[in-house]
């Protein structure tokens, strides 16, 4: 996917903006994070520890498929190949996806499916600051409009991150096994490629590794209040953005595309 | 007593107090739409272990749709009401006091909000 060729139809509007605009594939990453951890998370809908919990999630679940909507219904238009939303999220295979392995893993417990939505939320929060400084208008509009939803979700995470951590002696054990678990996963939203180096010279998009040093202390703040530790561990896992993923996503995106390509063109 | 010293005695006391099924404590929420100044109206309640559980999952029930500008959360053990009984004696004298309603009161053009 080179987002290169263009339909007759959309040269004039791409030949009239383009300097401002992200490229289809960046808008990829920023969706599929979004609809992969959404599906994670929304696996927890009718199983959370309490009746609250379960709507907590959800909604926060919902949030981050709506926020992939969006994300997608740009990524369609720009990439100009008639496709829909739709058509990005039920018919491309793992391999055309662009998330980072962080949000593709199975759910685990309560204590790991915590952790990682902090890991994520203290991310997303910077990277969708930096993002209402796009250029790029539209994507601008869609980060600020994200940054609302994503500030609750850190608050949400984090005070349970504290809670189980400052807790029992076992939901500490939990955590602090899923915080060493996930930590190889860390560091790939932070990984730096040829795109990204466009965009920050195009004033499109922030240098992933700046955002790193912010993530670090934010991390390490509250970790420090939950009694948890840092783990000391170099290893990590990357790919995702150009979608070498793990195992798991496959599975996960065949129990959530089955029923469109099962009934492909059925609305509902 | 102190007011800063009370409120804390009473989370205290909330956060002590279970219904008796390894239930986290019950929490009153209210809830106020529309223009700041309004009333804080009851909606429900939720289970949270603390004070800003209790906000974060009052906001997730109950603020799911709508304009709310600001929510309120109150252990639910320090809620005083009026007991069943109490009904005649408390309720029913207010019944026959036709003066006490605001019947023969012209409202003035131009006021809003009552």
């Amino acid at each position: 996917m080179t987002g290169a060729q263009t339909p007759a139809g959309h040269a004039e509007r791409d030949g009239a903006t383009s300097a401002a605009e992200v490229p289809a594939e960046y808008l990829l990453r920023l969706a599929d994070d979004r609809l992969v951890l959404g599906n994670r998370l929304s696996e927890w809908c009718g199983h959370a520890p309490i009746l609250e919990e379960d709507i907590a999630v959800a909604n926060i679940a919902l949030d981050l498929v709506g926020q992939a909507t969006a994300f997608l219904e740009l990524a369609a238009v720009r990439e100009g190949r008639g496709r829909t939303a739709d058509d990005l999220a039920f018919f491309r295979d793992a391999r055309e996806y662009r998330n980072i392995q962080l949000v593709e893993l199975p759910r685990g417990d309560f204590a790991f499916t915590i952790m990682r939505q902090f890991l994520f939320d203290i991310y997303d929060v910077i990277l969708l600051e930096a993002l209402q400084q796009s250029a790029d208008v539209e994507l601008a509009a869609l980060a600020a409009k994200s940054l609302k939803e994503a500030r609750y979700h850190v608050r949400h995470s984090g005070e349970w991150v504290l809670k189980l951590g400052d807790g029992t002696e076992e939901s500490r054990r939990r955590t602090q096994a899923a915080l060493d678990e996930l930590w190889r996963f860390t560091s790939e939203p932070f990984l730096t490629d040829e795109l990204d180096r466009e965009l920050v010279a195009a004033g499109l998009a922030p240098d992933p590794a700046s955002l790193r040093s912010r993530w670090e202390s934010e991390l390490s703040r509250i970790l420090e209040a939950a009694t948890l530790t840092m783990p000391d561990d170099s290893s990590v896992a990357r790919g995702g953005r150009q979608g070498l993923h793990t195992e798991h996503l496959g599975l996960m995106l065949a129990e959530m595309q089955s029923v469109a390509r099962a009934h492909p063109g059925a609305s509902w | 007593m102190d007011a800063s010293a009370s409120s804390a005695a009473a989370l205290e006391q909330a956060s002590e107090h279970t219904t008796g099924h390894g239930q986290w404590p019950l929490w009153e929420v209210f809830v106020q739409e529309g223009k700041t100044g309004s009333p804080h109206e009851h909606v429900g309640s939720v289970h949270a272990t603390d004070a800003e559980h209790a906000l974060q999952n009052a906001r997730d029930v109950y603020a799911r749709r709508g304009q709310v500008t600001s929510m309120w959360v109150v252990p639910s053990n320090m809620i005083v009401a009026s007991s069943p009984e109490d009904r005649g004696p408390f309720f029913d004298p207010a019944e026959d006091k036709i003066y006490r309603h605001p019947h023969f009161y012209k409202v003035p053009i131009g006021i809003k909000g009552l």
